[in-house]
């Protein structure tokens, strides 16, 4: 009775709405209590490490898997009641290359058109060949192409129904940074025909495109929210040093218990902590000779530091 | 309605291309049966002679000598000991040690010069049907030819009667008979049953392997539509082996054909259909290509052995009996030896044709309904 009068309040504005999603795979839990409320056209960068559990979330939210537990709402609909309209509704590229190998690029779009009942399919497929730049590739096997290339022939083979949702699973991986950038040029350019795009990745410069990001880690959400704010409210102080040497100290730095984090970036060293006097003292005890400057804490930062202090989560969880 | 038929239409298209760009599959599919057909064939073809019979002859006289040289130089019967009573020759042909018995009673000579038409036993082990089929069908001939230079002077009116003698075959231990002509028949069967379930079974489970699965369940084509798409095109593979076994069939073995080809070709149909559906309810349990074809062997070898096609199915035990009319082969043998053999009237045979249906049924059933929708 009581999810019912909460599935209720779940808005229709929202692209998705998903509450206490959880998912276990025998005894692992997956997905641990995730709650995502993101609304209609924006781009949101769905980060974590590795099995940290975002594919997984992914494929609950598009019907792909039957939660354990937690209900939801995907484009005003019922993720487990009304997966087949959700079908229809979203693209979903998923983590792996997943379309027919021994099949053409036209072929699979002329496939993926008919499914859809996309008409006339012969216009239709070849729009969309012209539009991603595949026109003169089209009668290549899809098993033959690069990874960048088979990036592209999925993307256009999702997209090819002009759905109202996007949900890309690391479209990116694996792709050279030239393609990369084409290809978040391309989600921009859909996103701004009015699709709501929801993409995983693991790349941070490619959170740094995104409206907002939702981060998780070990299935939960340690972190949500536009990417300054969050860095702000991970609240580091960072110190970047340069100098003969700089490097050599890492290791002191890293031992040391007022420091959070210390990593090179090139030659120099970057410390960080949430205790600016802590950070300073320790500085003071190990940095003699080298350089010292303030700098803003980076992303990359933040998440490494954040990933550190699993108990932060309970604090910034639901917020966005 | 041609909504439904689009989503089978685009997985239609989308196997037949597939299929085409699948050498390996293509050759396998053409392969099998000319394989089996060589194989079995060969066994069919071959003409053993020299088959070890034993004599249980009451008189010496020179007919029956005539009789015994008739059928030593036909080269079929080689005679490698003579008894004396017959429970000794029954305990020679049920332990293999001999082929054939020849039984001819006290009095023989006399009771055909009188013209009374004596039996001549042959008891044969019929139970390896192509070893003794070709000895069994020449030893009327052979007794007949071998009496010739006897009957002559008064006795020469038995030469242009009926048969002089009586030659009697026991078919020991295979009482239906089944020779050759049943084995070409039933390979169409036999072949069928193999790669229709195979093929099936493992164009599903490839989807799962190779990843695309996860794209197809996110794509909106409901289980039945993935079914029936998966499943056409393999029915005019399953057509095209039939009419390559029973062109063989015809050409290379001269298989009668008694009856109608329409009532074959509704059973060769119903029995390719059925194969299918189990082919793809397989696919939904298997989790590997590698599990799919384990399956099906599994499924293939009682199929082969219960149904009728290797042993005789009356001479099998109850309990194999059952098994047997549980698998479809036992009924699409029915089928195709009445009609090609016996001219069976479709009639006749609506119980086999109504078990496959109903087999067809109910593994179509189990397919949809273990048909995952999602990745769980
Ligand atoms: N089908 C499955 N069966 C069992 N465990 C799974 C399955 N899918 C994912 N997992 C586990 O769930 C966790 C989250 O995986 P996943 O969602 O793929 O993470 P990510 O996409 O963030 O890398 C991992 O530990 C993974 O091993
Ligand atoms: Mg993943």
């Amino acid at each position: 009775m009581r999810e019912k009068a909460l599935q209720q309040n779940l808005s229709d504005d929202l692209a998705i709405d998903v509450c206490d999603l959880v998912k276990d795979f025998g005894s692992k839990r997956a997905v641990d209590k995730v709650s995502i409320q993101m609304p209609r056209g924006q781009v949101w960068g769905f980060l974590g490490p590795n099995g940290s559990g975002k594919t997984t979330t992914i494929r609950m939210i598009c019907g792909l898997l039957e939660p354990t537990s937690g209900y939801g709402n995907c484009l005003g609909l019922d993720i487990q009641k009304e997966a087949d309209a959700i079908k229809k509704a979203t693209g979903y590229m998923t983590q792996k290359f997943s379309f027919w190998e021994d099949m053409t690029i036209r072929e699979n779009l002329a496939f993926v058109a008919r499914l859809y009942q996309l008409h006339p399919i012969k216009q239709v497929v070849d729009e969309t060949l012209k539009t991603l730049g595949l026109f003169d590739r089209q009668h290549q096997l899809a098993g033959h192409l690069s990874g960048g290339w088979k990036q592209r022939l999925a993307l256009a083979a999702v997209t090819m129904h002009n759905p109202a949702l996007l949900l890309l699973d690391e479209p990116t991986a694996g792709v050279d940074p030239q393609a990369r950038r084409d290809f978040w040029d391309e989600i921009h350019r859909l996103a701004g025909s009015g699709m709501t795009v929801l993409v995983s990745t693991h790349y941070m410069d490619e959170a740094e495109r995104c409206d907002r990001i939702v981060y998780l880690s070990h299935g939960k959400i340690m972190v949500q929210g536009r990417v300054q704010e969050i860095v702000k409210e991970v609240g580091l102080v960072t110190f970047k040093a340069t100098g003969d040497g700089a490097r050599e100290r890492v290791e002191a730095f890293r031992r040391d218990d007022r420091v959070d984090y210390a990593s090179y970036f090139g030659a120099a060293l970057h410390i960080s902590a949430r205790d600016r006097q802590a950070l300073q003292a320790a500085i003071g005890e190990f940095g003699d000779g080298l350089q010292w400057q303030e700098i803003e804490t980076g992303l990359e930062d933040a998440f490494i530091a954040l990933s550190q202090m699993q108990h932060m989560q309970s604090n910034t969880s639901g917020k966005g | 309605m041609l909504r439904s038929l689009n989503g089978i239409f685009a997985i239609l298209s989308k196997e037949m291309i597939q299929m085409s760009r699948d050498r390996l599959t293509f050759a396998m599919i053409l392969m099998i049966p000319v394989v089996q057909l060589v194989l079995f064939g060969y066994a069919i073809n071959t003409d053993p002679k020299h088959l070890a019979t034993a004599v249980h002859v009451e008189e010496q006289t020179p007919m029956v000598r005539s009789i015994l040289t008739g059928m030593k130089n036909s080269d079929y019967f080689d005679f490698i000991l003579t008894t004396g009573n017959g429970e000794e020759t029954e305990s020679l042909l049920r332990d293999g040690k001999v082929s054939f018995v020849l039984s001819i009673p006290a009095g023989f000579t006399k009771a055909l010069i009188r013209g009374e038409q004596p039996q001549l036993l042959l008891e044969a082990d019929a139970s390896d049907p192509a070893a003794a089929s070709n000895a069994m069908a020449q030893i009327r001939q052979i007794v007949l030819q071998a009496l010739q230079p006897d009957l002559t002077g008064p006795l020469s009116y038995l030469a242009v009667s009926a048969d002089p003698v009586d030659v009697v075959v026991h078919r020991a231990y295979n009482p239906e008979g089944i020779t050759q002509y049943n084995i070409v028949p039933g390979l169409v069967g036999v072949i069928l049953t193999m790669t229709m379930v195979m093929i099936t079974s493992m164009a599903m489970t490839r989807e799962v392997e190779r990843g695309t699965m996860e794209n197809l369940l996110a794509m909106p084509v409901k289980p039945y539509q993935v079914m029936f798409g998966k499943i056409t095109p393999y029915i005019f593979v399953g057509i095209i082996q039939t009419f390559i076994i029973l062109a063989a069939a015809h050409f290379l073995f001269r298989v009668p054909f008694a009856g109608s080809m329409s009532v074959l070709a509704l059973g060769v149909s119903l029995f390719i259909l059925a194969n299918l559906a189990l082919g793809f309810t397989f696919s939904t349990i298997a989790r590997s290509q590698m599990q799919a074809m384990q399956l099906t062997i599994f499924f293939f070898l009682p199929s082969i052995l219960l149904s009728g096609f290797m042993f005789p199915f009356r001479g099998m035990p109850i309990w194999a009996q059952w098994i047997g009319e549980a698998l479809p082969l036992t009924h699409f043998l029915r089928i195709i030896r009445g009609v090609m053999l016996k001219d069976t009237p479709g009639m006749a045979l609506l119980n086999e044709f109504a078990a496959i249906g109903l087999f067809m049924l109910v593994v179509g059933a189990i397919a949809m309904k273990r048909y995952r929708r999602t990745l769980d």
